[in-house]
């Protein structure tokens, strides 16, 4: 094995200053921009999560009033899902990868990929003006006539925070799909392309077409509340349902924004895991945008007790359960992916596992609040509480952790404590199911979410939750301390230090700011493999 | 030890459990499924040597097709069961025992048709099918019998019944389910399930004050509505006898089925819909009359059939 050095010139060290990196168009940096705003905003987020877990610790509401708490339930779904699970990977490993996986220089757009973050900025920012100056109460779904008329607190200040933010998430969204459109190197077809792009693309067009409904829904709650308009209040002839509809609308597809960029990361760590192909690749990549067309028609699943027609129900259903097939499709094909590969149990994996194995529980669970009759009792329970999580916490971050794991190298040009990882990896994963495996039994047992104070006789359960949830906190804290290590004293990577092929692991790690020394030019199909491999780390 | 599983106590809730029983299988057998193949291959196909390659298989269109169809089939069928237990659930039987409730920031009011009221506490008898007619005052809250596996969102501004058929004497959890402000988990309240002869003398207990509908009546005189609305068919307004039930036919030539949401809205809103023959020239009583007298007004109207209460206890 040759000894790696360093390249002398790469997108670190193209520029020192504090300008370099605000001002920088390299979508790499702004990357790394990103990475610095999503892991503020998930420990705000985190925080919220751990005086919750504390409070529902007893049965009587006695850490915090019943004021603050439903406060911090609010602004940790407002945080995390606004300005954690929604930006987090395309905003980051997507910035970072899609140029890179397409053998392009740059976004089609670096100036407004720059615009982009600020706009997240200041929409988080905003946001953190609204927690920090009274909170909001009203949950993150903001439900009227609640949020418009009843609310005291600061709704549209929060409310201005995520229509804000929006907006980065329809530019960014606008340039994934013009570069992959525009900017492929040549001979990268579509199909050449890693399945990452495919649910990049995918997220990115339902980024573009359900944001602006979102936007349009929470200024009409902003004017609902300032000068006492009647969409939604009874009081004033508007409908209430109104509102649940043009906002599931635009959440529920969110909620594969946060799911379906996690699901082409495992793909390609599957990938790299086994070095061979991602079984049925086509399946896999058609998977995504079946999931992005028929996500557009299922929001009224989350409405099936909320005064839905029985007809208008039953055809929710049926699409939800059909929506959960795509999904099935790619859970079999990464498992049979695994058959006779040359598999890995290196921490990239170790989460790609993770993600399969609570992706699936999380989708099983999907399949009973599909089931009208069952719904009907499971939903505004800890039953939701505990599905969204495994979809969310289970399926996105250990997707994200996974990805940034695999790309640290290529990142940092370095390498992290594998042992380290792979432990904090093995508490997030026995800490993630204890606080959350506990919720679907007590949540059957007709907890519902939101409660300040509950029945003594849910308390074991809502202990479990509660330790299980300092588990997952420490679990957390671990990679953030040894991924800053590594970048100064990790032993240096290589350009390929998993033996993975992909473009991203031809260039020099970290790449040079125009990411190849060369434009490549591209002959073969994704993930194909040679007959045996050479990984390069010092 | 506590519970793991919720009491069970309507007629419904045994068969959303059986539902749910059978997804629990489904869930458990393909999560199994799927952990067991990741560990076993995880383990069989551990990279012995740090440049050893996987086979390259690239697909099997009937491996595809299989793992397709086989879980749209299952999900059909869940989607069917779950349909069938639903329309259970949507369709009360004829003969129903109704209280209406109205939910407010932070508290459920009962009002019986035999004038009883109660707050926070919900008395049926067992064994007979109960039908809830709900409305809220402000925001929406949401009914939930977790021991009768029904849930409704109570919404503002309309009626949304709910309906169930106790089992089992005994006190059983009601919790708002939707969330509606700063107490909302202080929201709560029990519903007490009793023998038919218990209930019936904690019936004949309470309520000095007399029927709902004998309260509607008075309301009736009090906002002066039997000025127009006459019995003899002589007023200025449509003879409200034997409406209720009745198709409607309006000025716009459309018709409509008078329930409680027409009612309402014809005392809200008169102008919302004209009823054919008659002048626009009702006055709103919006603001004038609270949920609870809404409720008694409609149950007046209810009550002005051929033949009195037939749906009344
Ligand atoms: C000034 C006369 C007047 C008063 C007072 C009045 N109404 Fe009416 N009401 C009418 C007229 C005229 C109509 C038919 C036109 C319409 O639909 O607005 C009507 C329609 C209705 C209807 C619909 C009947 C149908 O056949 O479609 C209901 C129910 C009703 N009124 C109930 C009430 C109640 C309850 C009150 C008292 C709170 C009341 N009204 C007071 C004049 C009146
Ligand atoms: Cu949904
Ligand atoms: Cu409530």
């Amino acid at each position: 094995m040759s000894t790696v050095l360093l390249p002398p010139r790469h997108y670190l060290n193209d520029g020192y200053g504090v300008r370099s990196w605000l001002l920088t168009r390299d979508h790499k940096r702004i990357a790394l921009l990103y990475l610095a705003g999503v892991t503020f905003f998930f420990f705000i987020g985190g925080a919220m999560a751990v005086l919750i877990r504390l409070e529902l610790a007893t049965p009587p509401g006695d850490l915090v009033t019943d004021e603050t708490y439903n406060k911090l339930f609010t602004m940790h779904g407002v945080m995390m899902v606004f300005f954690f699970l929604i930006p987090v990977i395309p905003s980051v490993l997507g910035n970072f990868l899609v140029p890179i996986m397409i053998g392009a220089k740059d976004l089609a757009f670096p100036k407004i990929n720059l615009l982009s973050w600020y706009i997240y900025v200041v929409g988080g920012l905003f946001t953190l003006y609204a927690l920090i100056s009274g909170g909001l109460d009203t949950g993150w779904t903001f439900y009227t006539p609640f949020s418009t008329v009843a609310s005291t607190t600061n709704v549209i200040p929060a409310a201005l925070g995520i229509f804000i933010t929006g907006f980065s998430s329809i530019l960014t969204g606008l340039n994934f799909i013009v570069t992959i459109h525009r900017m492929r190197a040549p001979g990268m077809t579509w199909f050449r392309m890693p399945l990452f792009l495919w649910s990049t693309y995918a997220t990115s067009l339902i980024n573009v077409l359900g944001t602006p409904v979102i936007a349009i829904t929470i200024l009409l709650v902003a004017a609902e509340r300032v000068f006492h308009f009647g969409f939604f209040n009874p009081a004033v002839g508007g409908d209430p349902v109104l509102f649940q509809h043009l906002f599931w609308f635009y959440s529920h597809p969110a909620v594969y924004i946060m799911v379906l960029p996690a699901m082409g990361v495992v793909s390609e760590l599957v990938a790299a895991g086994c070095r061979k192909p991602v079984f049925g690749y086509s399946f896999v990549a058609f998977a995504s945008l079946a999931i992005a067309v028929l996500g557009f028609l299922v929001w009224g699943h989350h409405m099936f007790v909320a005064g839905e027609s029985v007809y208008s129900a039953l055809i929710f259903s049926i699409l939800s359960f059909l929506v959960a097939i795509p999904s099935a499709v790619k859970v079999f094909n990464w498992t049979a992916t695994m058959y006779q590969g040359a598999v890995s149990w290196e921490t990239p994996m170790l989460y790609a596992y993770g993600f399969i194995g609570l992706f699936t529980i999380g989708g099983l669970t999907g399949l009973f609040l599909a089931a009208i009759g069952v719904d009907v009792h499971v939903t505004d329970t800890y039953f939701i509480i505990a599905h969204f999580h495994y979809i969310m916490v289970g399926g996105t971050i250990m997707g994200y952790l996974g990805g940034l794991h695999y790309w640290w190298p290529k990142m940092s040009g370095r390498l992290y404590n594998e042992g380290l990882a792979k432990l904090s990896a093995g508490i997030i994963f026995i800490g993630f199911n204890l606080t959350f495996f506990p919720q679907f039994v007590v949540g059957y047992l007709g907890m519902p979410r939101r409660y300040h104070a509950y029945p003594p006789e849910f308390q074991v359960l809502n202990v479990l939750s509660s330790a299980g949830a300092s588990i997952l906190g420490v679990g957390y804290l671990i990679p953030m301390v040894y991924l800053m290590w590594s970048l100064r004293y990790g032993r240096l990577a290589g350009s390929n230090p998993w033996g993975a092929v992909g473009l991203e692991w031809t260039t020099s790690s970290p790449p040079p700011t125009e990411n190849f020394t060369e434009t490549p030019r591209v002959t073969w199909d994704a993930y194909e493999y040679p007959a045996s491999v050479e990984t390069d780390v010092a | 030890m506590p519970p793991l599983f919720p009491e069970r106590a309507s007629t419904i809730a045994a068969r959303v459990d059986a539902l749910y029983f059978f997804l629990l299988a489904i869930a458990i057998f393909f999560g199994l499924l799927i952990a067991g193949l990741i560990v076993y291959y995880a383990v069989k196909f551990h990279r012995r040597s740090p440049s050893a390659v996987g086979a390259r298989i690239h697909g099997g269109m009937v491996l595809e097709v299989t793992w397709t169809v086989v879980p749209l089939l299952i999900t059909m069928v869940i989607f069917v069961w779950g349909a069938s237990v639903y329309f259970a659930m949507a369709h009360p039987p004829d003969e129903t025992l109704n209280i209406y409730v109205v939910g407010k920031q932070w508290m459920w009011k009962f009002q019986h048709l035999d004038g009883q009221r109660e707050i926070n506490e919900l008395h049926v008898p067992v064994g007979r099918a109960v039908k809830l007619i709900t409305t809220s005052e402000d925001v929406i809250h949401d009914f939930f019998v977790p021991a009768f596996r029904v849930k409704a969102d109570v919404l503002p501004g309309r009626y949304v019944t709910i309906w169930f058929q106790p089992t089992r004497p005994g006190r059983y959890h009601l919790f708002c389910a939707e969330y509606c402000g700063t107490r909302h988990s202080g929201m709560i309240g029990e519903v007490v399930v009793m023998e038919p002869n218990e209930y019936e003398t904690w019936l004949s207990g309470g309520a000095a004050e007399g029927s709902l509908a004998s309260a509607g009546a008075k309301l009736f005189q009090d906002l002066a509505c039997n000025t127009c609305h006459r019995p003899d068919a002589q007023g200025r307004g449509p003879m409200l006898e034997g409406l209720f039930g009745k198709t409607v036919t309006l000025q716009s030539g459309e018709t409509v089925t008078v329930d409680e949401a027409y009612v309402r809205e014809s005392i809200l809103t008169p102008s919302a819909k004209i009823t054919a023959g008659f002048q626009p020239i009702m006055p709103t009583f919006q603001g004038l009359v609270t949920e609870e007298q809404l409720l008694a007004l409609i149950e007046y109207v209810k009550s002005l059939q051929a033949q009195p209460q037939v749906t009344a206890k």
